[in-house]
């Protein structure tokens, strides 16, 4: 299966998220592991529309995993360890009124998920992969 | 604690009707910060919040979180109950202020906090 999904505004951010959540129950994947898949693309999700002004998910999913994408050509990330940083942030601050910008969402992620990467250049945009196994 | 409790003791308003009242809550956790609630709640937590937006029912939706409690008698949009109600969460106001909230409920027995050390 493979899904391309927008990203869009704030407001939106968690459509794709909800979408690949009921599609993975319908499956009957095991509630906890569907947490982690909606949570960790969530948060990337939040990321691409806080940071980046929307990007795209693609989404695959096999008998075995899912793998979920999300990309942007957004501003790009200058040092991706220290973003990786619990607690950094550059959210600006209504993001913060909103009860987001913590610096708590890349590190999130890479809990959540059973493999994580990121790349990100500069002024090109930002990629995110995750992959979450069904069986483990 | 069942929800219908929760609505006994905060004095609360049930905002979407046609929910499980019986439902057994056994943790609660009062945050503004939803990066928190999503990096620290492991359990099916009652959410008690002072913010009122869709991605506060995202973020449950997220978490598998099925009822969350406005606190300080936040008003709340026709649009973010829908939402709520679309996803079967249950959405509940109280008048009383986060601190107070908490404590009543507290005081009351629960007690499990739910979130990751
Ligand atoms: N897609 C992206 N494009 C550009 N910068 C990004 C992107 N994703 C993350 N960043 C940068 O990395 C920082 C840390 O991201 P992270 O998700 O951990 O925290 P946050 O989004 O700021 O807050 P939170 O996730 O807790 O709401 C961001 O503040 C931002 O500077
Ligand atoms: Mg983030």
């Amino acid at each position: 299966m493979n899904y391309v999904l927008p990203v869009g505004d704030f407001l939106m951010a968690g459509e794709a998220s909800s979408n690949v959540k009921k599609i993975l129950n319908q499956l009957g994947i095991p509630p906890r592991i569907v947490k982690r898949t909606a949570v960790a693309m969530y948060e990337a999700e939040l990321n691409a529309v806080i940071h980046a002004y929307g990007g795209r998910a693609e989404v695959e999913i096999t008998k075995d995993f899912i793998v979920v994408e999300v990309i942007d050509d957004g501003p790009g990330i200058p040092d991706i360890e220290l973003a990786m940083t619990e607690g950094y942030s550059t959210a600006p601050d209504e993001i913060r009124e909103m009860g987001f910008g913590a610096g708590m969402g890349l590190p999130n992620i890479k809990r959540n998920a059973d493999e994580f990467s990121i790349e990100s250049e500069v002024g090109k945009g930002t990629r995110v992969r995750i992959v979450v196994y069904f069986n483990r | 604690m069942k929800v219908e409790e929760i609505v006994k003791i905060l004095d609360a308003e049930i905002l979407t009707s046609g929910h499980d009242p019986g439902l057994e809550i056994m943790h609660a956790c009062g945050s503004d910060l939803m990066s928190d609630v999503m990096a620290y709640v492991e359990e099916n937590v009652l959410l008690l919040t002072g913010l009122v937006s869709p991605q506060v029912i995202r973020t449950a939706e997220m978490m598998d979180i099925r009822v969350i409690c406005f606190v300080r008698g936040k008003n709340v949009t026709p649009s973010v109950i829908d939402m709520a109600r679309e996803r079967g969460i249950t959405l509940l106001v109280t008048r009383h202020p986060m601190f107070i909230a908490c404590g009543m409920l507290y005081s009351a027995g629960l007690r499990g906090k739910g979130v990751r050390d």
